[in-house]
């Protein structure tokens, strides 16, 4: 009795002595993050397509032309493109490569590799490649499409698309200049160096990458040549924390510097919290509501209709979605060409009543499969009651996003809810998979679009408004078409936005210039700095 | 030979060539029935787990390909996985590779299956490692007193312990003890591994950072794992503390109402001597089962302690890649959990020949 009370105070005090600081702070040229990294399975550009695999990628590579960090309304800028000439016919477009730039192995940055970076994504095919394989790039003709001569990058598209069209896809992650020297070095077989970039970089970005080790941390560490200037924060340290709790301990503790995935109770708490700020961006996600059109209920245009009067927009984007969806009726996000502010449905069940009662369709019932996610189970639920009010009934199936997605890629889901985030910076993006869907068939398996994962025969002439607003020139025009489309897709479309994501990022009081990249682009760190 | 071998009570006989030649194949016959047994065990599970992950309403190829591929790039990812071939193709093409100690390639990490288990196990073997040892050095004595003083107040305690220990829901206790150690008190590191500066600073060796802290002689950075892993290690300990000091405790009693206890009292031992050299001696047996019992639970990992304290361990892993139906990583977890498991029984059987005399 009387050796154990003495190991526990041994053990007591020993635990004592190692107690660290209360308050630590982390360095000043540090940047420390605090998110959910686990959906990360590669950090080769060609094959990325996870939002933190981007993140990350985004800022270990320059593209030809890049976001602003400090101004992302300004749309995209020449970066290791210092300026573009595009043929009268519209037909190609060259750039002059940026002199001076060079890649983190010391290897300038050359027409050559711009070229060889686009071919390399083609003829690897991954999941990304369709945003530079739509403008006609196959693994055959690819290296007649695109080529170099000295500084002088060509590509030759298979239709005069519009200049922003083709440069705001550019933007994306999947266009990133690789170093050819370096990454053919490091080649196996014939996979073009697809295994060794997973894991390494091999880019001309603002970070170099320290490491990546899945499921716990990347590290990134400035590149001090880098042609811009190198930037202030020397590491970046970006440390997988799943529990917004967990990250709103740390970051009242000092121990981090953002924290990225917050509730909206710790929202609020961090807000309260002296030395302490919370950021707030649009984000390019859509909630939206697909209604399958194979189901016998939900095809009927008055049913499509009411169901846009029983969503309570304001009632629950001010109560469980407060603080991260706000309501968005159109599919295009803010900061898109041809974004639609107008949200014309209110939560009305009188109404939905009404055109029920006019279609003459007494009641019904629907059985649908809902992820189990908190927000989406919330937002089904709060459907199902005013469902009910309105004499149908919603009967819901709790399932994992995996299991919901395969149902829903076999157009099995009656009702969706779920996310959609645009691809690249274009409205094409959204449009060409809401609006977009030329054979309806079971057969077309073309489970890449929305429209056909809800069965929804997108009308003829809707389609081809889409296609032709990919080839206007004039901007302005082709925003008026956008802006065309999604209203009259209000009008009649299955496809229901809702809200949209809105990132609540807490921070260091210290921290300055963060930004998740808005609706257009990722995270970037180059322009962030911390004062005193 | 002489008379000597026909005395009853004579020395032990010189043990003749083919003697030893039995004993020695007696044991190898041992350590292959054993080898063996392990070796049917584990194609046991990783079958059933197979069977499991392919039954599962869960398609793989989404995970590679992401929601936005197309039919053809789904349909090459899923013949480049083999996913084509019938179930026993697929899993005899598995066994043959993993018989080779190739574990194939993580489709949530990107990594070689083995790469990530070397970075996610040892995290939780320094994590039950050191909760069991919290929860044996205090469990087990706490047993001891509370059968030694049964009703008494030590006994009441104990009780109300184990009973939270049991009830309380961990995911709970982890957040409240953060906040409290942690948020309030600043006596621990907060979640994961390590602060910010010693990450990465030290050499990986064996992959536990206060082991491989002490061989690189960073006692900062040994300071620094100590205080983020106490507080998760010591919730684990408590929870093995509630199972061990109860399950100590029934053994006690059953012990101390023995005959034997009684005539040693008579004999007028100490009380001290009765508990600790007599009783205490013949629940060491099967305590050390409910230890490695206690031991192996943990090491196939606490998932909802793993995700409170960002501790990237085993549990973590092998949830998250059976929700991704990563089945390679899954089959790779399992073996790791399967083996610690044999490899625990194994050990508690020799424990067993070591402390119970009658099996010399």
């Amino acid at each position: 009795m009387k050796h154990l009370l003495t190991s526990r105070a041994i053990l007591l005090a020993s635990l004592l002595a190692i107690a660290p600081a209360a308050y630590a702070e982390t360095p000043a040229d540090t940047l420390v993050v605090a998110a959910t990294i686990d959906d990360i399975i590669t950090l080769d550009p060609a094959q990325a397509f996870e939002f933190s695999g981007i993140d990350v990628t985004i800022n270990l590579y320059d593209r030809l032309v890049d976001f602003d960090p400090t101004d992302l309304e300004a749309g995209f800028q020449p970066s290791l493109a210092e300026s573009w000439e595009v043929s009268e016919d519209g037909m190609s477009i060259t750039f002059t490569i940026r002199e001076g730039a060079t890649f983190h192995s010391g290897n300038p940055v050359r027409a050559e590799d711009a070229a060889w970076s686009f071919q390399r994504v083609v003829k690897l095919n991954k999941t990304p490649a369709f945003i530079l394989t739509q403008f006609g790039f196959t693994p055959e003709n690819v290296e007649e499409k695109i080529t170099f001569e000295g500084n002088k990058l060509t590509l030759n598209l298979d239709k005069p698309y519009a200049q922003s069209f083709v440069l705001n896809c550019l933007t994306a992650g999947v266009a990133s200049i690789v170093d050819k020297e370096t990454v053919m070095a490091n080649a196996e077989g014939e996979d073009m160096g697809n295994a060794w970039l997973g894991t390494n970089d091999a880019g001309s970005g603002a970070y170099t990458l320290g490491n990546w080790r899945a499921n716990e941390a990347v590290q990134l560490a400035a590149y001090e040549d880098y042609w811009q200037g190198a930037p202030e924060m020397k590491r970046v340290i970006v440390r997988n924390v799943a529990e917004s709790s967990a990250q709103r301990l740390l970051l009242e503790q000092g121990d981090i510097d953002v924290a990225r995935d917050l509730t909206p109770t710790d929202v609020d708490a961090v807000r309260e919290v002296e030395g302490l700020k919370i950021d707030e961006e649009p984000k390019g996600r859509i909630l939206y509501m697909g209604l399958s059109q194979k189901n016998e209920l939900l095809s009927n245009p008055a049913v499509i209709e009411a169901m846009k009067y029983l969503v309570d927009y304001e009632g629950i984007s001010n109560s469980f979605l407060k603080g991260i969806f706000v309501p968005h009726q159109s599919f295009l996000p803010k900061g898109y060409l041809g974004a639609l502010d107008e949200n014309p449905w209110t939560y009305d069940v009188e109404k939905a009543k009404q055109i029920l009662a006019d279609a003459g369709i007494e009641g019904g019932t629907v059985t649908t499969k809902i992820r189990d996610l908190r927000e989406y189970i919330d937002v089904a639920q709060a459907l199902q009651a005013s469902m009910a009010e309105a004499g149908l009934t919603l009967e819901i199936e709790q399932m994992t996003g995996a299991q919901v997605l395969d149902a829903y890629r076999a157009r099995e889901v009656p009702i969706f809810l779920g996310e959609w985030g645009p691809d690249y910076s274009d409205p094409n993006t959204n449009a060409a998979t809401f609006a977009y869907n030329p054979d309806n068939s079971d057969e077309a398996k073309a489970t890449g679009l929305l429209a056909w994962r809800n069965s929804y025969a997108v009308p003829t002439e809707m389609g081809e408004a889409t296609e032709a607003a990919t080839l206007e020139q004039d901007s302005e025009k082709r925003a008026e078409m956008y802006k065309d489309i999604q209203r009259q897709y209000q009008e009649e479309a299955p496809i229901i936005p809702l809200f949209i994501r809105v990132a609540n990022t807490g921070l260091q009081e210290n921290v300055e210039n963060w930004t998740t990249g808005g609706t257009v682009t990722n995270a970037m760190y180059r322009s962030v700095t911390k004062g005193e | 030979m002489t008379d000597t071998n026909t005395g009853g009570q004579g020395p032990t006989p010189p043990v003749s060539a083919s003697d030893r030649r039995a004993g020695r194949n007696r044991r190898l016959r041992r350590i292959a029935g054993t080898l063996l047994s392990l070796a049917l065990t584990l194609l046991g599970l990783l079958l059933v787990t197979f069977i499991i992950g392919r039954v599962m309403p869960i398609d793989p190829v989404l995970k590679v390909v992401g929601d936005r591929a197309t039919q053809a790039q789904y349909d090459a990812a899923y013949q480049a996985m083999g996913l084509d071939q019938p179930l026993v193709v697929q899993f005899f093409r598995y066994l043959t590779e993993v018989v080779t100690g190739d574990f194939g390639r993580s489709i949530s990490t990107g990594q070689p299956v083995i790469e990530d288990i070397k970075h996610v196990f040892p995290a939780t073997l320094e994590l039950a490692t050191l909760g069991t040892l919290i929860g044996v050095s205090i469990g087990v004595p706490l047993g001891v007193i509370a059968a030694a003083r049964r009703g008494g107040i030590i006994d009441q305690i104990a009780r109300v312990v184990a009973l939270v220990g049991y009830s309380m829901p961990i995911f709970w206790l982890g957040l409240m003890g953060l906040l409290l150690f942690y948020g309030i008190l600043g006596w621990v590191g907060g979640p994961g591994r390590q602060g910010i500066i010693y990450d990465g600073m030290v050499p990986h060796v064996t992959g536990m950072i206060l082991v491989d802290s002490l061989i690189a002689g960073d006692w900062a950075a040994f300071r620094d794992a100590f205080s983020h892993i106490i507080l998760p290690a010591s919730l684990l300990g408590y929870f093995s503390l509630a199972y061990i000091s109860r399950m100590t405790r029934s053994f006690m009693l059953e012990q101390l109402s023995a005959e034997y206890i009684t005539t040693a009292r008579v004999k007028g031992l100490s009380e001290r001597a009765v508990i600790w050299r007599h009783a205490f001696r013949n629940i060491s047996i099967p305590l050390v089962t409910v230890i490695a019992l206690s031991f192996g639970s943990l090491l196939e990992g606490s998932v909802l302690t793993e995700i409170i304290f960002s501790w990237p361990g085993l549990g973590q892993y092998i949830t998250k890649t059976l929700l991704a139906g990563d089945m390679n990583a899954v089959l790779g977890g399992t073996v790791v959990v399967g083996t610690c498991f044999i490899g625990l029984n194994l050990l508690s059987d020799l424990l067993y020949r070591v402390l119970d005399p009658r099996s010399k």
